[in-house]
């Protein structure tokens, strides 16, 4: 891709943004392809998500608990603060990276194998629009899966820190329990739920973006699908900034 | 009908299309000849609007098709059938679902219609036995087939290929030729092909355009090429050492 300006890119994302939400011209097949990109970015996820998320609320349990380890402090605010963070930030933010990068970097050089072998072209000769009808499906796929495997996250994180938490018994089982439901605010569910569709759309508008103009050949193709996953998380965590600023204050 | 009208196209500052009007006639295959990089493959994105023309008009049936607006244009696209120099084939679905997503895409037909319709597509070119497998499963020129069973789906009013032979047969090579001609006759189609060769121009070259560097040097039928007295295209037609040999046994009176 020659260098251009960020406005550049803005401008044209914004364009390209527009193509996609034009009315779609056969809705069956558009609902084929939305099946069909669920299974391929969402339930293809399911198990990166739940690996990760095991470990990540086994680690935040374990370091909890090696900070707090005071006899003035209860320990079952070791399940609280588990509880905290991956409800707050973890299953929505971290897990965005991780998809950012799973599902980016897929998107990207799907879109981009298709541009410079020309089948993008030849979506557009037969009059469809392929703006729409290769991005749209997996926009609303992810907006649409990715609060499922958040939850699944927040499920399997705080499964994974009382797993370790009782296995090194830093904890006990009833004492984790107490921490889960102590101060509970079922808000910081919602909270993360929103951010997750927020990032859904950011990771898979922006890898769309990159791998729809890819120009040149396979090398670019692979270059277009760094980038994407580059720019996307930069953008997740910006975002991340804005909406924690925006939903809990 | 396609007109072109005095067509300019450079690429930063480079021209590849310099002034060139040429008329596409209907029911005729209309085809464009010359060296590789002389910018047939150009002409062709220009035509159909994937390239931006800097000057000039494409008049498809006398209305200018780089001015109309996106929904005229999508209704001028559905009538042309194109075929892409590597094929363009949608790698993730079969011989069959690529020949079948245009109907799929634009046609209310029910489901026994298009199976007809596609195994109609994939017997004109002989590939009825392949429809299950995937696009990386099937040999070059096999892709090359399935293409063009794509682009004649619709039965489309304009039909574009851009070098439907290379890499065929001189078999197949011929039996795709002859599908071509019959189809721009028999449903009275403007075909535009892209070749660089010269048993294509024999067998199917209605109207022949040679382009040389951009510019249109010479335009005629396929009786008028050998007669023809502009020297790049004669270096053009005369390139191998037999047809050398010919012209020189023709020239002396030997034929
Ligand atoms: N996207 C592009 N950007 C810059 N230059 C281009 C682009 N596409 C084509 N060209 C240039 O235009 C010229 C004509 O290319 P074109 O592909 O039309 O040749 P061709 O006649 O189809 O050749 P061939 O028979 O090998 O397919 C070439 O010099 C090529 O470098
Ligand atoms: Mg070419």
């Amino acid at each position: 891709m020659i260098r251009k300006g960020l406005f550049f890119h803005i401008g044209r994302y914004f364009i390209l943004m527009k193509k996609v939400f034009a009315k779609p011209e056969k809705h069956k097949i558009y609902y084929q392809q939305f099946l069909k990109e669920i299974d391929n970015l969402g339930v293809n996820s399911l198990g990166i998500v739940a690996i990760i998320s095991a470990f990540m609320g086994a680690v935040i349990t374990i370091q909890t608990a090696y900070n707090v380890q005071n006899p003035l402090l209860p320990s079952y605010l070791i399940g609280v603060a588990a509880r905290d963070s991956i409800l707050l930030e973890f299953s929505s933010t971290m897990v965005a990276l991780i998809l950012a990068g799973k599902v980016g970097s897929s998107i990207a050089s799907e879109l981009g194998t298709m541009r410079v072998s020309e089948q993008i072209d030849a979506l557009e000769i037969m009059g469809v629009n392929s703006a729409s009808y290769l991005i749209l499906p997996k926009i609303l796929a992810a907006m649409v899966f990715n609060p499922f495997l958040t939850l699944v996250s927040m499920v399997v994180g705080i499964s994974g820190g009382w797993a370790i938490g009782t296995l090194t018994e830093v904890i006990t089982t009833q004492e984790f329990i107490l921490g889960i439901r102590y101060a509970f605010i079922p808000y910081y569910i919602t909270y993360g739920l929103i951010k997750t569709v927020v990032f859904a759309f950011i990771m898979t508008s922006i890898a769309s973006y990159y791998g729809y103009y890819v120009e040149g050949g396979s090398l670019e193709v692979g270059r277009s699908s760094t980038r994407a996953v580059v720019y996307s998380s930069v953008v997740i965590l910006m975002f991340n900034l804005i909406l924690t600023k925006l939903l809990l204050s | 009908m396609i007109e072109v009208k005095n067509v300019t196209k450079s690429f930063a500052g480079r021209v590849v299309l310099d002034d060139i009007s040429i008329n596409f006639e209907q029911g005729k295959t209309n085809l464009i000849i010359g060296h590789s990089g002389s910018g047939k493959t150009v002409l062709l994105k220009c035509i159909v609007g994937l390239l931006e023309i800097d000057k000039g008009e494409i008049l498809f049936n006398s209305t200018d098709f780089t001015r109309m607006n996106f929904k005229d244009k999508k209704e001028v696209r559905k009538q042309i059938g194109m075929l892409f120099q590597g094929g363009a084939l949608f790698d993730s679905s079969t011989v069959e679902e690529n020949v079948r997503f245009p109907l799929d895409m634009f046609t209310d037909m029910l489901p026994h219609e298009k199976r007809q319709r596609v195994n109609f597509c994939l017997k004109c070119v002989k590939l009825e036995k392949v429809s299950k497998l995937f696009p990386s499963e099937i040999s070059g020129g096999m892709k090359k087939r399935v293409a063009i069973a794509r682009a004649i789906a619709l039965n489309p009013k304009y039909l574009l290929c851009d070098e439907p032979n290379s890499g065929l047969d001189p078999m197949t090579s011929l039996v795709i030729d002859s599908l071509i001609k019959e189809i721009t006759e028999e449903f009275n189609i403007t075909t535009i092909v892209n070749t660089h060769d010269m048993n294509s121009v024999m067998e199917i070259g209605d109207k022949v355009i040679f382009i040389y560097k951009g510019q249109k040097m010479w335009e005629g039928t396929k009786d008028g090429i050998f007669t023809a007295d502009n020297q790049h295209l004669n270096d053009f037609i005369f390139a191998s050492p037999m047809s050398k040999k010919i012209r020189s046994l023709a020239k002396g009176g030997g034929i």
